[in-house]
């Protein structure tokens, strides 16, 4: 099937097989490999992009379902002289180590602020349960999502 | 410059710009021309006898390039999986080290194991082929319990009783006569659960070979990449050494699980060679369950002999460790000589004696996984000290005080054959005691009390030794490898620098920590200085990141050759400065004649030993690059005090870490922000071990807890703040004074946290990991 999507401002039209998941798109179509899969049941959240502004998860969503989606990965959010705030509090507050769950955890937590409740410990320990991170013990995650609610 | 960025300073890492931006490579993202997929087929059956296989509906199919067996890479000369570390019975006798096909050719013995492998033009047509392979098995029941596995029926033909070997270490007789007239002894049943490591990148591999040179190169998920290679040209004959280059690019977590030379990257590197084309293989996350090496797994009664005073007197430790179907790389060294060399803890214990069997089952092999046999070791100490404290009515603080070895105690030798070099584990202890709030704890129980909650209050004090070593003590023990680090410091012409090390970075911030220590010592920009590893065509052979060695080992081995780098410019200057080396000072990058204002920076040295017009080459050769392999004298000790405290519904037995404070000696600190991040996963995996993960069997030998859904990963709301902090007594004998910090977290804080949920419940011990199930089973006495 053909389908057209925007990818981080660019617009695509590309033929796809019936059953191809968003993510393999996003990977292997477009070479954004910054969108990561960690797992096979939705669980782990490397895979997380924003679709139409909102975080999802990519490795759960047909190619053909994002047919006429404004998608946004972590290649579109930032580029190194030009950080957005999620990525620079990441950063700051050594926030990843292995960087394989990163771009996810970055792509939830932007979702998480962007939704505007005020968030505390807690609600971002909440916020973040559908990523995993098997490095940081998350406790420096926290630290920075706090840090990057203040500034974005 | 060096106080922002030099040793000691939280400098922020180089490798994030990389990864924050989406940026890494990762194995999975490297795409070649032409490249074909490979996938595995793996046995549904924990046991069985493979009558036949048949490839032909797979070949046939569209896209479908090749279809291999066990049968295909064995008849190509393609050798078994080794274990790299001989350990000897009791008796004297060898280990038995079964038969390990990296694809299965005439039994399969366990569930996951790869019985063919299908390679074809896309990712989905190699699914479909691998789905079109049919095999007949003859089924046979599954040796699954690790209590009863020594006496079942046989899995291998040449392990009888299914014991890969019956290790000792210690005196007995001294053991037992402690235990006589000891006054008390106090006793425990220890599981130590089988976890899965899941680091959070599968593993991966795309091999490559071009047969108009006859090289090959395989890019993998390794953390080390020279192992790897030496493996697969030495052992199971893939190619000759100088003809494999392996790279680890970006690794993401490794946890020991990616030390080992796994069935699928030998499959994929001698395919590419057959089929002259590239390949590539990532896991599902359901293979990465399956056939990941686990880690962990015992069964411990351990005894305690005590005075009445609360001396301790004697330890007494009997250990089945489980190896899963086969001896992975290093299976056999973590039940033994990186456990039973713990268990003196931080005490003085006088007389101690290990015994350990190691046994096979019809499982996932199991080998190192962060800590590898000092969270093990630890977890039967320390939990042994803080029951024996509550027997005898101490304080837990206290009675580890009156067994502490004492600062004046070092050098000490233990009675399980390490050397602690130094320490102040008091020191530790009462940092730890402060930050928790001790003297206030019964305070914050009464006020969960009168919240219907229980809380209680646990320590661990830990040690572990890293940086396995020296090569000649190891070797001697059975290790089958040097274990000492390589490291080149290149100047550029103008000045910058690249350090190549035989350590791989796949989290640790290596790239980070190894430029502070060459910037500071060779007083340039910390940007300047650039750190290469994880390529074999890049670095000399060394043996890669595991057992909190990088540091102490690989770091050492980089000063060790920057000094080489300085000993030369200092001559290069002595001579451009018409003085002589020993009238020449070195400092922040300058180096000036004693008492005069002449003087010349690094990079001008650099520039005139590569442009050697003013240069003594009739005493110097050109050039300014320096070698250097370091091998360590002895293990580190880095050791610490966690204390944790826990809060119980006892109506839905949960539990609830509510403070949780770790201090470690890790000897001297190259960036303390790294440590603390290290020691904050670490302690994630520890506290996961104890509440949350399992790998679990069933009766038959399925695999239950195969996927996210069932095997239960830390997540951000299952963790508390951490509250981690240090003490630093150096170590003694390499030049950084580092002790290691990258396994502390998971081996100090299980015990810590089952002594406090023990205390809460006010229960002897509740297995691990305590679900709510579990919990709330234990407080109904069941």
């Amino acid at each position: 099937m053909e389908i057209s999507l925007t990818v981080n401002g660019t617009e695509h039209t590309t033929d796809v097989p019936d059953n191809s998941l968003l993510v393999e798109i996003i990977r292997e179509r477009l070479n954004l490999t910054g969108t990561h899969v960690g797992c096979d049941t939705s669980q782990c959240g490397a895979c997380t992009i924003h679709m139409n502004g909102r975080s999802v998860k990519s490795c759960t969503v047909l190619a053909g379902q994002a047919d006429g989606a404004d998608i946004t990965t972590i290649e579109g959010i930032g580029t190194v002289d030009a950080l957005h705030p999620m990525q620079e509090a990441f950063r700051e507050n050594h926030a990843l180590q292995c960087g394989f769950c990163t771009p996810g955890m970055i792509m939830s937590a932007i979702d998480l602020v962007e939704k505007g409740k005020p968030l505390d410990e807690r609600s971002v320990r909440e916020g973040l349960e559908g990523n995993l991170c098997r490095c940081t013990g998350y406790h420096n995650i926290v630290k920075a999502v706090l840090d990057a609610q203040d500034k974005m | 410059m060096t106080s922002e960025t030099g040793i000691g300073a939280s400098v922020k890492r180089k490798e994030d710009a990389r990864f924050i931006t989406g940026a890494g490579h990762y194995t999975d993202d490297i795409n070649q021309p032409g490249q074909l997929y490979a996938v595995f087929v793996r046995s549904m059956y924990p046991r069985a006898e493979i009558r036949s296989i048949d490839v032909s509906s797979a070949l046939a199919m569209e896209g479908v390039m090749a279809a291999y067996t066990g049968a295909d890479l064995a008849a190509d000369g393609i050798g078994d999986l080794p274990c790299g570390w001989m350990v000897k019975s009791k008796d004297g006798s060898d280990m038995i080290q079964p038969p390990h096909p990296p694809v299965a050719v005439s039994v399969v013995n366990y569930v996951g194991e790869p019985y063919a492998m299908v390679v074809a033009e896309t990712l989905q047509a190699a699914r479909d082929g691998a789905e079109a392979v049919t095999a007949d098995f003859n089924e046979i029941p599954a040796v699954v319990d690790l209590a009863s596995a020594h006496g079942a029926d046989q899995i291998h033909e040449a392990v009888p009783g299914n014991q890969c070997y019956d290790w000792e270490l210690g005196d007995r007789e001294a053991t037992d006569a402690a235990f006589a007239s000891a006054d008390h002894v106090t006793s425990l049943d220890i599981v130590n659960n089988r976890l899965i490591p899941n680091a959070m990148e599968p593993r991966a591999a795309v091999g490559m070979y071009e047969a108009a040179t006859g090289n090959y190169t395989l890019y993998t998920t390794s953390q080390n990449p020279h192992l790897a290679r030496l493996v697969l040209a030495a052992f199971v004959n893939v190619a000759a050494e100088s003809k494999l280059r392996v790279i680890a690019p970006d690794v993401g977590g490794g946890f020991g699980s990616k030390i080992f030379v796994y069935a699928e990257e030998t499959a994929v590197i001698w395919a590419a060679g057959k089929l002259a084309r590239a390949i590539k293989w990532r896991a599902d996350r359901s293979e990465s369950f399956l056939a990941d090496a686990h880690g962990r797994d015992h069964r411990t009664r351990a005894e305690l002999a005590l005075n009445a005073d609360g001396t301790f007197v004697g330890l007494r430790v009997k250990t089945v460790a489980n190896m899963g179907a086969y001896l992975s790389l290093f299976a056999s060294s973590v039940p033994t000589y990186l456990y039973g060399t713990l268990l003196a803890g931080q005490y003085r214990t006088p007389a101690i004696y290990v015994e350990v069997q190691s046994v096979f089952t019809n499982t996932a092999p199991v080998d190192a996984y962060r800590g590898a046999g000092r969270p093990e070791a630890t977890y039967v100490v320390e939990r042994l000290v803080e029951t024996a404290a509550r027997e005898l009515g101490k304080d837990p603080a206290d009675i580890r005080r009156l067994n502490f070895i004492q600062p004046e105690d070092f050098p000490y030798e233990t009675p399980v054959a390490l050397t602690y070099d130094t320490g102040d584990y008091d020191a530790s202890l009462k940092k730890a005691i402060e930050l928790i709030g001790y003297d206030d704890f019964a305070e914050r129980k009464a006020s969960s009390e009168a919240n219907g909650k229980k809380r209680g209050i646990g320590f661990s004090c830990y040690i572990e030794a890293c940086g396995l070593a020296p090569s000649q003590v190891a070797i001697s023990l059975g290790a089958g490898v040097g274990l000492f680090e390589s490291a080149e410091v290149r100047v550029d012409v103008t000045g910058s620098v690249s350090v190549m090390t035989g350590c791989h970075s796949h989290g640790q911030g290596h790239e980070t920590t190894f430029a502070q220590i060459v910037s500071d010592k060779l007083g340039i920009p910390f940007e300047n200085v650039d750190v290469v590893h994880g390529d074999t065509g890049r670095s000399d052979y060394g043996l890669g990141t595991y057992g909190s060695r990088s540091l102490v080992v690989g770091g050492s081995a980089i000063v060790k050759a920057t000094d080489k780098v300085i000993a030369k410019s200092r001559k290069i200057a002595a001579h451009m400065l018409e003085s002589t080396e020993e009238n020449v000072d070195f400092e922040e990058g300058t180096f000036s004649v004693t008492d005069s204002n002449q003087s010349i920076t690094f990079p001008e040295v650099a520039f005139s030993a590569y442009v050697p017009g003013n240069y003594p080459l009739d005493e110097l050769e050109p050039g300014l690059s320096e070698k250097a392999f370091y091998d360590p004298e002895n293990f580190t000790y880095p050791a610490g005090a966690h204390i944790c405290e826990v809060e119980v519904d006892p109506e839905t037995g949960k539990v609830e870490i509510v403070n949780f404070v770790a201090v470690d000696d890790f000897g001297e600190i190259i960036n303390p922000m790294i440590v603390a991040g290290q020691v904050h996963g670490g302690l994630a995996q520890g506290i996961g071990q104890a509440l949350l993960e399992h790998g679990i069997y069933d009766e038959s030998g399925q695999l239950v807890t195969g996927s996210y859904m069932d095997y239960t990963m830390p997540r951000a709301d299952d963790m508390p703040n951490f509250v981690v902090d240090t003490t630093v007594t150096p170590c003694t004998h390499n030049p950084l004074g580092a002790k290691g910090c990258g396994e502390a977290g998971a081996i100090g804080s299980t015990a810590a946290v089952m002594n406090a949920l023990t205390d809460a419940l006010g229960v002897v011990d509740v297995p691990m990991p305590a679900t709510p199930e579990t919990v709330w089973r234990a407080m109904e006495g069941e």
